[in-house]
């Protein structure tokens, strides 16, 4: 089985099937583009994936393990993280805290141990915060580190948000539009670094509205449009497929 | 290290105490140390409320209910006699245990009642079974759903104790007799144990500071601090974001039933106002003026508006000074008085009138 | 149960009933234009009655009762014009808690000016033994008047929202504030308006219950839990089902004294609230896709 299988997955809001049978899969080590126009349902997959909406039909299975039903929790304890377009990080914590909270899944220490600051707990937290300079540090974030998120630039809460999901050490990354409000240059930066994550062992799917980035990084790309899957091929082939011209541009006259 | 600058406000805190017992002392003021010790109490439910307040986020109308179980059931435990129920197979076996206790009544008669050990035990036990098993359906709520959930939850406590004998009716329990905590040290009003309650009390605070100090500054403080600011992103990080919640609303809960039974077994009594809406109100409008996520902020405003309070110095105003001070708060500082930087303030004025002279000269050029 | 008591308990059950959906009521109207529950709504009922019995002293009691509702309304005016107006975008929590120390700050007040002392309106004919026979019980008249009353209000709120342009004006404002704002409708006066509608029928609620249940400084509190736990079952903001709601738990209170102790009754109101919050939070009527999407 691949690592992500999404199988006749549907969803409706009364009247509007947002995700209508769609089936696809993430094989182990592929980064994956979702491509489609505003209103396909990309967003909306997403949140199905991650476990922020029920399915209505349809089955998810991360790993072997059937997901679609389980809490975000659950499904990111299984080794599935996920960054959010409109950038999701806890205020009132500084960027390098965001991170170590990204250690959360990688580390035990409970209430009990927390309260009595018991001393098995010391080089755990230690281990947490150097990891989280690390990740800070890969996403060229480190000086940062002791500012609090609202104070930073959009650009360095993407990084903070990125190595944030990172830290727990995903199988799987799903992210939401990672070039929104980038230009050329920092999009071509976030192109290496996917691709250096990839090469890390993680898997990615990404929801993105960049053509250069796509076609660039994806191996493979699934087009939505209005909910239903209309192509899913090699980068290559999505940029000849009439269909996804047409959705994209429309109808000649 | 770390470690120690946390602990550093803890040993100033404990510094400080130490130096207004000995000078009241010296003064001559010590009847001082009544108020200072029931504030140092009534503070430790507020420090509980605040941690779930500022860093899980939940708001509790009700939280002097939590304070009523615990003292309401110590209070009760060892005041009734279950003399006339000594034949009777359980009592006879908690007798045999060591968990009841015999005395003499204030008319001469023979008492037998719960060890106050036992007591509190059950009492605190039961508080937090009572916080697990409300706290999962009213931490779904939010926002005014939540805070009336909470504001019935303490009402019905408050009509519970208003309207059982067992609990003393409008009257509450009294001749509650003395807690022995150890040998040599025991809990009581009396007069001679004053300095000795004192320190019994403000111990209680200390180690409440440092267990939830060390909390904060934990991997699960974290996760709170987590939830408080981006929920959904947290569940998304792996926190069970639902179980913290339960977990520290219990913690909370836990935290006004010991304050509760001490109370209860300091003062020999409690009676139903201490379940009322009106304290629930009072510990609120602390944690708020204090900050919300800020204990020192808390613990500050709790001993000085208690400590105020209790002295009588708002008179018959006592419930409206605390209802102006949560109105004037949350209309002007709503992130709590000694989070308010006046040089941060007028730094930031100073800065909007610079560029508004820069606009208006811009303008006129 | 005699077929007189069951009358009798019907009666008081409605009688109550109306007054908790007057008060809920009351609550939707400000949550619909504003977002925010009003925790001192109680005090306006308690202020109509009150005001009401001290200008008694000086003119008849229908005159009072006028007098009485229109400072209540400009009390719930001033509330909030001095309280509520200029939060820019407050937080639940904070609004919460500030109409919480409002409803205190408003008991205060009451508590020095009036005391302790119960009182009441006398009633509006004859007196506390008159009754008029209804199916065979002995029915006040001042129930009568109660339920007469509030039916009143009930039906002319509704013709009010529905068919007066201002009452279109503050629906717009509760269904979509910034859509309203840009049809050129004065949201702020909105706000101020729904205050004081319903400080105005909290009053009127006050005054003709007064001679049945007396006034004192401390009646809001119970009210208000009671009509919000009235203003829930119904669906925050749905008012047609927060009557029902109303007499529902106005009825069951009533014929629960005959199963349960007393001290007992004002018990009732507090478990429904917290069974519908832990069930139902949006209420019988009410859908929470309907609710999640109410923005302000």
């Amino acid at each position: 089985m691949a690592l992500l299988e999404i199988q006749n997955l549907n969803r409706h809001f009364g009247g509007l099937h947002a995700v209508n049978s769609v089936s696809f899969t993430v094989e182990q080590g592929m980064i994956k583009a979702v491509i489609g126009p505003n209103g396909a349902g990309k967003t909306t997959l997403f949140n199905l994936i991650a476990g922020n909406l029920p399915a209505n039909s349809g089955a998810i299975y991360f790993n072997e393990t059937k997901i679609n039903g389980s809490k975000p929790y659950q499904i990111a304890r299984l080794g599935l993280s996920r960054t959010y377009q409109n950038i999701k990080l806890f205020h009132g914590m500084t960027a390098l805290e965001n991170v170590m909270l990204g250690r959360h899944i990688r580390s035990k220490a409970g209430f009990m141990a927390g309260m009595l600051n018991l001393p098995w707990t010391w080089p755990e937290e230690r281990l947490i915060r150097d990891k989280g300079m690390e990740y800070l540090d890969l996403l060229g974030v480190a000086d940062c580190a002791d500012i609090e998120i609202s104070n930073l630039s959009f650009g360095q809460q993407r990084g903070v948000e990125f190595a944030r999901a990172l830290a727990t050490e995903p199988t799987l990354l799903l992210l939401d539009e990672p070039a929104a409000g980038l230009n050329i240059y920092e999009t071509a930066e976030i192109g290496r670094l996917i691709t250096k994550i990839r090469e890390s062992g993680v898997t990615i799917l990404l929801v993105e509205h960049d053509m250069s980035l796509v076609m660039d990084i994806s191996d493979e790309i699934v087009v939505l449009s209005f909910g239903e899957k209309i192509a899913e091929d090699l980068p290559h082939n999505i940029q000849q497929n009439e269909e996804v011209i047409r959705v994209y541009l429309g109808d000649e006259g | 290290m770390d470690l120690l600058k946390r602990y550093i406000p803890v040993l100033f805190l404990l510094t400080v105490v130490v130096i207004i017992q000995l000078v009241t002392h010296f003064t001559e003021t010590t009847y001082y140390l009544t108020q200072l010790t029931m504030s140092a109490y009534y503070s430790v439910v507020v420090i509980g409320l605040c941690v779930l307040m500022g860093y899980g986020g939940q708001i509790s109308l009700g939280h002097a209910g939590f304070f009523a179980i615990g003292g309401y059931l110590a209070g009760a435990l060892t005041t009734h006699n279950l003399l006339s129920l000594q034949e009777h197979g359980l009592v006879s076996l908690l007798d045999k245990v060591g968990l009841l206790v015999d005395s003499t009544g204030l008319y001469g008669d023979t008492l037998l009642t719960v060890q106050p050990w036992a007591a509190c035990i059950v009492a605190v036990l039961t508080a937090g079974v009572i916080a697990l098993a409300i706290g999962g359906p009213i931490l779904k709520l939010k926002g005014h759903y939540l805070a009336m959930a909470t504001l019935g939850f303490g009402i019905i406590i408050y009509r519970i104790a208003l309207a059982s004998a067992y609990f003393g009716e409008a009257d509450g329990i009294s001749q509650v007799p003395g807690f022995q905590l150890f040998p040599g040290v025991e809990l009581s009003g009396s007069f001679g144990a004053r300095v000795s309650n004192y320190y019994i009390a403000w111990g209680m605070v200390v180690v409440a500071v440092i267990l939830l100090l060390n909390l904060i500054h934990s991997r699960v403080g974290r996760a709170l601090r987590s939830i408080h600011g981006a929920e959904e992103a947290a569940n998304a990080m792996g926190v069970n974001t639902a179980r913290y919640k339960l977990y520290i609303f219990v913690l909370s809960a836990v935290f006004a039933a010991i304050a509760g039974v001490f109370v209860t077994h300091y003062n020999g009594g409690i009676g139903p106002s201490e379940a009322g809406v009106m304290k629930s109100v009072r510990y609120v409008a602390i944690v708020a003026v204090g900050g919300m996520a800020n204990i020192w902020g808390a613990l500050i405003m709790g001993i000085v508006l208690n400590f105020l309070s209790l002295r009588g110095v708002f008179g018959s105003y006592d419930d409206a000074v605390f209802g102006v001070i949560l109105v004037i708060i949350m209309l002007f500082a709503p992130e709590g008085i000694l989070k308010i930087n006046p040089w941060q303030k007028i730094k930031s004025l100073v800065a909007l009138y610079r560029t508004q002279d820069k606009e208006e000269s811009a303008i006129e050029n | 149960m005699t077929p007189e008591l069951f009358i009798q308990y019907l009666f008081a059950g409605i009688t109550y009933g109306i007054i908790y959906a007057i008060v809920a009521i009351g609550f939707n109207i400000i949550y619909n234009t504003t977002g925010i529950i009003n925790f001192a709504q109680g005090e306006f009922v308690m202020l109509g009655g009150m005001i009401a019995i001290t200008m008694h002293s000086f003119m008849p009691i229908p005159l009072a009762i006028v007098v009485a509702v229109l400072i209540t309304m400009v009390v719930g005016a001033l509330i909030e014009m001095v309280f509520i107006r200029w939060l820019e975008s407050p937080s639940v929590l904070r609004m919460i808690i500030i109409t919480i120390g409002i409803s205190i700050l408003v008991r205060e007040v009451a508590l020095h000016i009036w005391g302790e002392s119960v009182r009441a309106l006398p009633y509006f004919i004859g007196n506390e033994v008159t009754s008029v026979s209804i199916l065979g019980a002995r029915i006040s008249p001042q129930v009568l008047w109660v339920i007469g009353v509030c039916s009143f209000m009930v039906a002319g709120l509704s013709l009010f929202f529905k068919f007066t342009s201002l009452g279109r004006e503050m629906r717009a404002c509760a269904a979509n504030r910034r859509a309203a704002t840009l049809c050129g409708i004065n949201a702020k006066n909105m706000v101020t308006l729904s205050f004081i509608l319903s400080a105005g029928i909290g009053a009127v609620a006050g005054c003709v219950m007064s001679p049945i249940t007396y006034s004192d400084y401390s009646m809001g509190p119970n009210l208000a839990i009671k009509g919000f736990t009235v203003a829930v079952i119904g669906g925050l903001g749905n008012s047609i089902a927060a009557v029902a709601a109303g007499l529902l738990l106005g009825i069951i209170e009533a014929f629960s004294v005959s199963v349960l102790p007393l001290a007992f009754q004002d018990a009732i109101a507090t478990s429904l609230l917290l069974i519908i919050l832990f069930i139902r939070p949006h209420g019988l009527f009410g859908s929470s896709d309907l609710a999640s999407l109410k923005e302000f």
